[in-house]
């Protein structure tokens, strides 16, 4: 019996997955013989999405950018003709064969373990996920093991919190365990605010169970009463698919009072995040969850002590969680043949910008950034040169391509100024200018700043101030004195994380690439060619068609020429705002 | 379509003086007016006796909430990191310019609001944008405007009636 599985997660579903799932019903309709039609969540390779794999007798065999017509192709020839299709095989496994297909060399550098049932099952059936193994993990601490026994598993793993400030987190959950309360909270952060991070929407779109799961096992092991998953509006497949997974989790008696008979209950909320960077630091994800404006609160006390509505509270990120029920099944030394000594396992990380693969990868810790890049990413886009990775968000900095040769763990990320953060790899070509990227981040930061602390407030502030001044090639060498000691001084004199992290995109820019501030500066320059207002703007002849669209949106009529003729932009009249790019179809428009 | 349950007025009526209930009573607020109206704080207020003062803190506080009326159409662009360097700034320009509007602000005839946003966590697909719960990726100026185009002939199509929206993704 053939099975048909589309890709449905977000990805997937802007890419016109929706389209090609109904095609594929109406092909299959009536026809019970062909096999059925399933769906499933985020198998990774999101740039090659919509994804449609036939799996068969332990075959998989994915398709990749499948389009109505090519889903067509694969029901006549594939499914009823038992012929594949080799020039759409994206990547093709089974057993006693190597993995084959175009895109297998994303796939062989993998561990999955986080990811091990995203793209594999269908992320709405309770049914799939415990055929997959699920909820085992949870049988055996609740009749196999005592809560203690379950902490010094998690101890023993060395399993460090995958959120970004990387806290083991067996040693997390002993603390709340310590306190002696009746009411003690299990928060999952699910609050994925880091621009260029999807990690979490994709384990939480494509195996929800998995993360339930680690939650109750934690609940187990700390005594805790409620759960609350804390997600982001901005997420609304993530949210149905939890929506799902908890209803058929009490169902089954997995959630609710007397878990599988046991004398543990326990139960799990969704509260829907309303939009605030902030709200990714603990304390003032828990304000918000009060109902409150999310401004973070001063610690200690911590959490584990006093957290939510003041009781015991364990908070994790979806990750953590997701890895808990893996390890609890096959214990914490299986888990440490993976990654390095002093960072074990595996870190799913979201990679984007503009690398030819983009995508979710979760590889072991240890990795170099090369690897990442260039094995799995596939190298850089239009075959342009590798600059730099920008890791952690508007927490994180950018590690050049000089240095790529740095593994990605716990022990080597840090010293280069940048932070492991929750997963996002946003990868920079020669086209990216450094300067605007530590402004686009302090605007952000900026902006997202709570306003509690007057220098996270007001420095951020000052800071983008001076980078915008830079950008505007307006600046001066003094920008670059008061950016260093803004820097300093936000970082000690902020309360939590998103203050104190937020300088070091800066000072990783200057770090790494003085130089560029510098041409900014002195020569009013900007070496990527990126900065508008040092820039000049021009059409290319070769590309140029003459059909007169840049010259209608340009609103100081600088652009002149006849239709179907070469047109020209008039420097003296040019504003540099971008709508003759904006407006182009044939991307004749370039900056220099 | 949000659940019977999920409804302002029932969630208003349920409310029991639970802590913590205030956000989803905002959001539910604003799922059935569409934008959070100075009454829905008064009846927010009068069952959780918390003060209006201190409710509009909150709705002030967090970018999901909006004391205006919004467009049938809610445009998202994404502005995060991954779309940021794909050039997600070009994007808002073509749409300002399509709609004629501002980020914020809703066009005249009611159809449109434009926002741009932190990140959808579509990165691979940048950039990207949300018209209402569709996502778009891999666009570009042009794509964009035949986009919305497509919403709007679909609105006109279907005249006055408010009619549920028919979705596809497909637009590569």
């Amino acid at each position: 019996m053939k099975r048909l599985l589309v890709g449905m997660g977000t990805c997937g579903l802007s890419a016109g997955a929706r389209g090609v799932h109904d095609r594929l019903g109406e092909l299959l309709a009536g026809h019970p013989d062909r096999g059925e039609l399933a769906i499933t969540g985020c198998i990774g390779m999101c740039y090659c999405e919509p994804l449609v794999e036939v799996r068969e007798n332990g075959r998989r065999v994915v398709y990749g950018e499948v389009t109505p017509a090519r889903a067509e192709e694969i029901v006549s020839r594939h499914v009823v003709g038992g012929e594949i299709l080799d020039d759409y095989v994206v990547y093709r496994l089974e057993e006693g064969r190597p993995a084959s297909g175009r895109e297998a060399d994303f796939m062989a550098p993998q561990e999955r373990i986080v990811l091990r049932n995203c793209g594999v099952i269908d992320p709405e059936s309770i049914a799939e996920y415990e055929a997959a193994g699920g909820y085992e993990a949870l049988r055996k601490a609740l009749f196999e093991m005592t809560p203690a026994a379950i902490i010094e598993e998690m101890k023993a793993s060395l399993l460090r919190g995958r959120g970004g400030a990387g806290f083991p987190t067996g040693l997390k959950w002993s603390f709340a365990a310590g306190q002696a309360s009746d009411t003690k909270y299990v928060v999952c952060n699910a609050d994925e605010g880091d621009p260029g991070a999807f990690m979490d929407r994709s384990v939480l779109e494509g195996d929800p169970h998995a993360v339930l799961e680690g939650m109750i096992v934690c609940a187990r092991a700390i005594g805790g009463t409620h759960g609350y998953v804390y997600c982001r509006a901005e997420y609304p497949l993530a949210l149905k698919r939890l929506e799902i997974a908890l209803a058929a989790a009490r169902e089954r008696g997995y959630l609710g009072k007397n878990i599988l008979g046991s004398d543990f209950s326990f139960d799990v909320k969704i509260k829907q995040g309303a939009g605030a960077f902030v709200c990714g630091e603990e304390t003032a994800l828990f304000a918000s969850i009060e109902g409150e404006r999310g401004m973070p609160r001063i610690r200690p006390p911590f959490p584990a002590e006093k957290g939510l509505w003041r009781k015991p509270t364990n908070n994790n990120n979806v990750e953590t969680y997701a890895n808990v029920p893996w390890i609890l099944t096959r214990g914490a030394a299986a888990y440490r043949r993976f990654g390095t000594e002093k960072s074990p396992g595996t870190k799913v990380f979201a990679l984007a910008g503009k690398v030819r693969r983009g995508g979710l990868a979760e590889v072991p810790m240890g990795m170099t950034i090369h690897d990442l890049v260039h094995l799995i990413g596939g190298g850089i886009k239009e075959g342009r040169a590798f600059k730099a990775v920008q890791m952690g968000g508007p927490s994180g900095g950018c590690i050049p391509s000089g240095i790529s040769d740095t593994p990605v763990d716990f022990e080597h990320i840090p010293p280069t100024g940048a932070i492991m953060g929750s997963g996002g790899m946003v990868v920079l070509d020669d086209t990216s200018c450094m300067v605007e990227i530590a402004r686009f981040f302090l605007e952000f930061t900026q902006n997202e700043s709570c306003g509690k602390c007057t220098f996270c407030r007001i420095g951020t502030l000052r800071m983008l101030e001076a980078l915008e001044r830079i950008t505007r090639g307006e600046g001066a060498p003094a920008d670059i004195v008061k950016l260093e000691k803004l820097a300093v001084q936000i970082k000690e004199a902020s309360l939590c994380g998103l203050g104190q992290t937020a300088p070091n995109p800066v000072q990783t820019t200057l770090r790494y690439y003085r130089q560029e501030y510098e041409a900014h500066i002195a020569r009013r320059e900007c070496p990527a060619r990126y900065c508008e207002a040092l820039v000049d703007f021009f059409i290319d002849a070769e590309k140029c068609t003459g059909c007169t669209l840049c010259a209608k949106n340009c609103p100081v009529q600088a652009i002149t020429g006849e239709p179907k003729k070469l047109h020209v932009i008039d420097q003296s009249i040019c504003v540099k705002c971008s709508r003759c790019i904006a407006s182009c179809s044939f991307g004749a428009v370039y900056k220099n | 379509m949000a659940h019977e349950t999920d409804s302002f007025v029932y969630r208003l009526w349920r409310y029991d003086g639970a802590p913590g209930e205030l956000i989803p009573l905002l959001q539910s607020a604003q799922e059935h007016f569409g934008y959070i109206p100075r009454r829905a704080i008064r009846y927010i207020s009068e069952a959780t006796h918390i003060p209006e003062s201190a409710i509009y803190g909150v709705i002030t506080f967090y970018s999901q909430f909006r004391l205006q009326p919004m467009g049938k159409h809610v445009v998202r662009i994404c502005a995060g990191t991954a779309c940021h360097v794909s050039g997600s700034k070009l994007l808002i320009e073509s749409v300002q310019d399509e709609l004629g509007i501002e980020v914020g602000e809703t066009t005249a005839d009611g159809l449109f609001t434009l926002f741009t946003v932190a990140c959808l966590g579509c990165c691979s697909l940048a950039p990207v944008m949300m018209v209402g719960e569709e996502t778009h990726g891999r666009l570009t100026p042009a794509s964009v405007r035949r986009i919305l185009r497509g919403y709007r002939r679909k609105s006109e199509a279907a005249g006055a009636r408010p009619a549920a929206e028919a979705t596809t993704g497909a637009d590569r």
